[in-house]
């Protein structure tokens, strides 16, 4: 898939990793790419690993399989390291993206030999400062977007802004928090 | 013209309706189950109380009521059950072999 | 102008049923089909549309609340999928047998058992002889295109019969992506009022609906819900072409993907086609072979002398079911593409292959060695795994 950039999601149920990758798609579809944002379905269960996916292009998708050799891997919950294999298939000239508070070398032991980029932020610590509250999802989404280059950072921000203040026109207290969360994680991201 | 002269058991097959839907109602009239009679009830005015016990009982509301009384039996339609028979208590309704 | 967006299937098919207005909805939730009634239901609370939403209290009766408003005069829709539809099943027939224009978005899914909530062609597919038409989409696009031309294709007089707008479940219904939106007011135009000649709540005329038909009328019946179904192949050709010069988006019974000179072919129906295409790019581009794809768009009526006319000048095909019929041998889609192939004297070596059931995987490397076996069929006139499954596990 010449020009396609793919992205996989690891989460657990209800923490947002599926609700990042349509977000993801949406920004992207608002700076002119075409687009796809798909879970992986099953049976809804809150807390068993769950995944989703992202195409990117810059000319009509029509693939419509899961994606098994991903240019990037965000995982939104790194406990999943224990039990998956989040580097599987990742192409060595991608990355993965981990929200924890360990560095990089204190991960290396779960990333099955890994030779490509890996890339530590602390969406948990982002969220809780930034909002009060732990939704790691949106610091994930721009860190993704910072390392993957999908679109500018600036384009990314005004997007993301006009979105909040349509999702939250009835709370526009937390859109600044929200707002705050995106640009730490830019900022926090570590290689 | 009734609607068995122009869809019948002769019909082709682009003559039937779409779904067999009918355009009209109480088609069933032109249907004469009277034919099927094998054997037929008779109503003696006469004994006759107009309880009208035997009207609504009738599967083939063959027997008309006029002015809130009944009148004879609508043989075109009744196919000669004995139902009304059974229920008259005045042996107002008899039944007869044969049409 | 049309309005880009992005959204999932089944929010392209509440959008199309937003712009349509019918008069009447009764659904019952389940998955993967339950957004549409839920945006639905959203859009008639918000005052965006008015049409009558029945809650019932199953498919059964969702089905036969919608064949009452039909019959009534009503343009009604609803929505299901998989052991939704299988609860419709007798309703299906009484719907195309009465000749009611409905209009059924389904969203595939395995039927039980093992119960599963994913993808697979075998709800429709069992209905195939229910005398619904049946349209099938690669894309979210296509869902909604599908959709809308449904209405004129129903409706049609030489036609009424309902038509089942199908879509693979999760992998389009839930999958968000880039779709081209018609106008609301083109929408409109292009489905027009619906005004029925003949209706149980018309006061001018009286009606019977569904009447008993004896072994003396039954055949004849059937013989003019054939026509009907014969009529519908130039009347979906009809809106497709209104369609397209509204649009610019052609469809017709099925795709043909760089067909003019393929030697190996697969027939396929749904999402998995659009995968199929990008293997078809890829071999053309690095191993140069002439390989191409045929998507049925349009399985009911089935297309039978049009796809054995694509298939005239291949040397190998593979025709690919996403439903199991149990007969011990192929599945409906392969049984039907060879049944038209041999009566079409045509000379190809055929294949009929299993993937995809319930909701399984299957990636442009499966369909390139789907490629490979033709080739090696070609040469051989011997058929490589004739009935086999792909992505089984051995």
């Amino acid at each position: 898939m010449n020009g396609t950039i793919e992205i996989r999601w690891h989460g657990r149920g209800g923490q947002g990793a599926k609700t990042a990758a349509l977000l993801l798609a949406d920004v992207a579809f608002k700076t002119g790419k075409y687009v796809q944002g798909f879970p992986e379905y099953g049976p809804e269960r809150m807390g068993a690993p769950i995944t989703a996916y992202n195409r990117i292009s810059d000319s009509e998708i029509t693939v419509h399989s899961n994606i098994y050799e991903p240019d990037y891997v965000v995982v939104v919950d790194e406990s999943l390291l224990d039990s998956i294999d989040v580097t599987k298939g990742l192409k060595e000239d991608g990355a993965v993206i981990i929200n924890t508070e360990h560095t990089k070398d204190e991960l290396m032991r779960h990333l099955n030999g890994y030779k490509g980029n890996v890339y530590t932020v602390d969406a948990r610590g982002i969220s809780t400062r930034a909002l009060g509250k732990n939704y790691p999802n949106s610091p994930m989404l721009a860190a993704a977007v910072a390392v993957s280059g999908v679109m500018d950072e600036d384009e990314f921000l005004t997007e993301m802004k006009s979105s909040f203040e349509h999702k939250f026109a009835k709370k526009p207290e937390v859109i600044d928090g929200n707002m705050r969360a995106l640009k730490l994680a830019f900022d926090e991201i570590n290689k | 013209m009734a609607i068995h002269d122009r869809i019948n058991e002769k019909s082709p097959w682009t003559d039937i309706t779409e779904g067999n839907k009918i355009y009209e109602a109480a088609t069933s009239r032109d249907f004469i189950t009277g034919e099927w009679r094998t054997s037929t009830p008779v109503w003696e005015p006469e004994k006759c109380r107009q309880c009208l016990l035997c009207t609504p009982v009738c599967p083939d509301s063959s027997i008309p009521v006029c002015d809130e009384k009944r009148t004879d039996f609508d043989y075109d339609h009744c196919k000669g059950c004995g139902i009304c028979a059974k229920v008259c208590p005045f042996e107002a309704i008899s039944m007869r072999e044969g049409k | 102008m049309a309005v880009r967006e992005r959204l999932s299937g089944n929010e392209a098919v509440a959008y199309a049923i937003k712009q349509i207005n019918p008069d009447v909805m009764p659904a019952f939730p389940i998955t993967p089909s339950t957004e549409i009634p839920q945006y639905v239901a959203n859009y008639i609370a918000n005052g965006d549309i008015d049409t009558e939403f029945i809650h019932v209290e199953s498919e059964h009766s969702a089905m036969s609340a919608t064949i009452g408003a039909s019959a009534a005069g009503a343009r009604a829709v609803t929505a299901t999928s998989s052991c939704g539809m299988a609860l419709m099943w007798e309703e299906l027939y009484v719907a195309a047998s009465n000749r009611l224009p409905i209009v059924l978005a389904l969203v595939n899914r395995a039927l039980s058992g093992p119960i599963n909530i994913n993808a697979d062609h075998s709800d429709s597919m069992g209905a195939r002889d229910s005398g619904w038409i049946q349209i099938y989409a690669e894309s979210n696009q296509e869902v909604y295109d599908n959709y809308i031309q449904a209405f004129p294709i129903a409706e049609n007089e030489a036609v009424h019969l309902p038509v089942m707008v199908c879509q693979d479940g999760f992998i389009t219904s839930h999958g968000v992506e880039n779709i081209m939106l018609v106008e609301d007011d083109k929408v409109k135009e292009f489905v027009g009022e619906y005004t029925p000649k003949h209706y149980l709540l018309n006061a001018d005329e009286k009606l019977a609906v569904g009447p008993y038909a004896v072994s003396n009328y039954y055949m004849e019946t059937k013989r003019g819900q054939r026509q009907a179904m014969i009529n519908a192949k130039k009347v979906i050709l009809e809106a497709a072409e209104k369609f397209e010069k509204m649009t610019g988006r052609r469809y017709g019974f099925f795709e043909e993907y760089k067909m003019d000179d393929a030697d190996y072919a697969v027939v396929i129906i749904g999402s998995a086609a659009g995968t199929c295409k990008a293997a078809v790019d890829h071999i053309r581009n690095t191993a140069k072979k002439k390989v191409g794809l045929i998507k049925i768009r349009v399985f009911r009526p089935f297309p039978e002398e049009e796809i054995a006319c694509a298939l005239a000048n291949v040397k190998a095909v593979a025709i690919m079911d996403r439903s199991e019929m149990f007969a011990a041998s192929g599945g409906p889609l392969g049984a039907e593409v060879r049944a038209a192939m041999y009566q079409a004297h045509c000379k190809a070596e055929a294949v009929n292959y299993f993937y995809g059931l319930g909701g399984r995987d299957i990636t442009v490397s499966d369909f390139e060695r789907v490629y490979e076996n033709l080739e090696k069929m070609a040469e051989t006139h011997i058929a490589v795994g004739m009935y086999d499954y792909i992505g089984l596990r051995g």
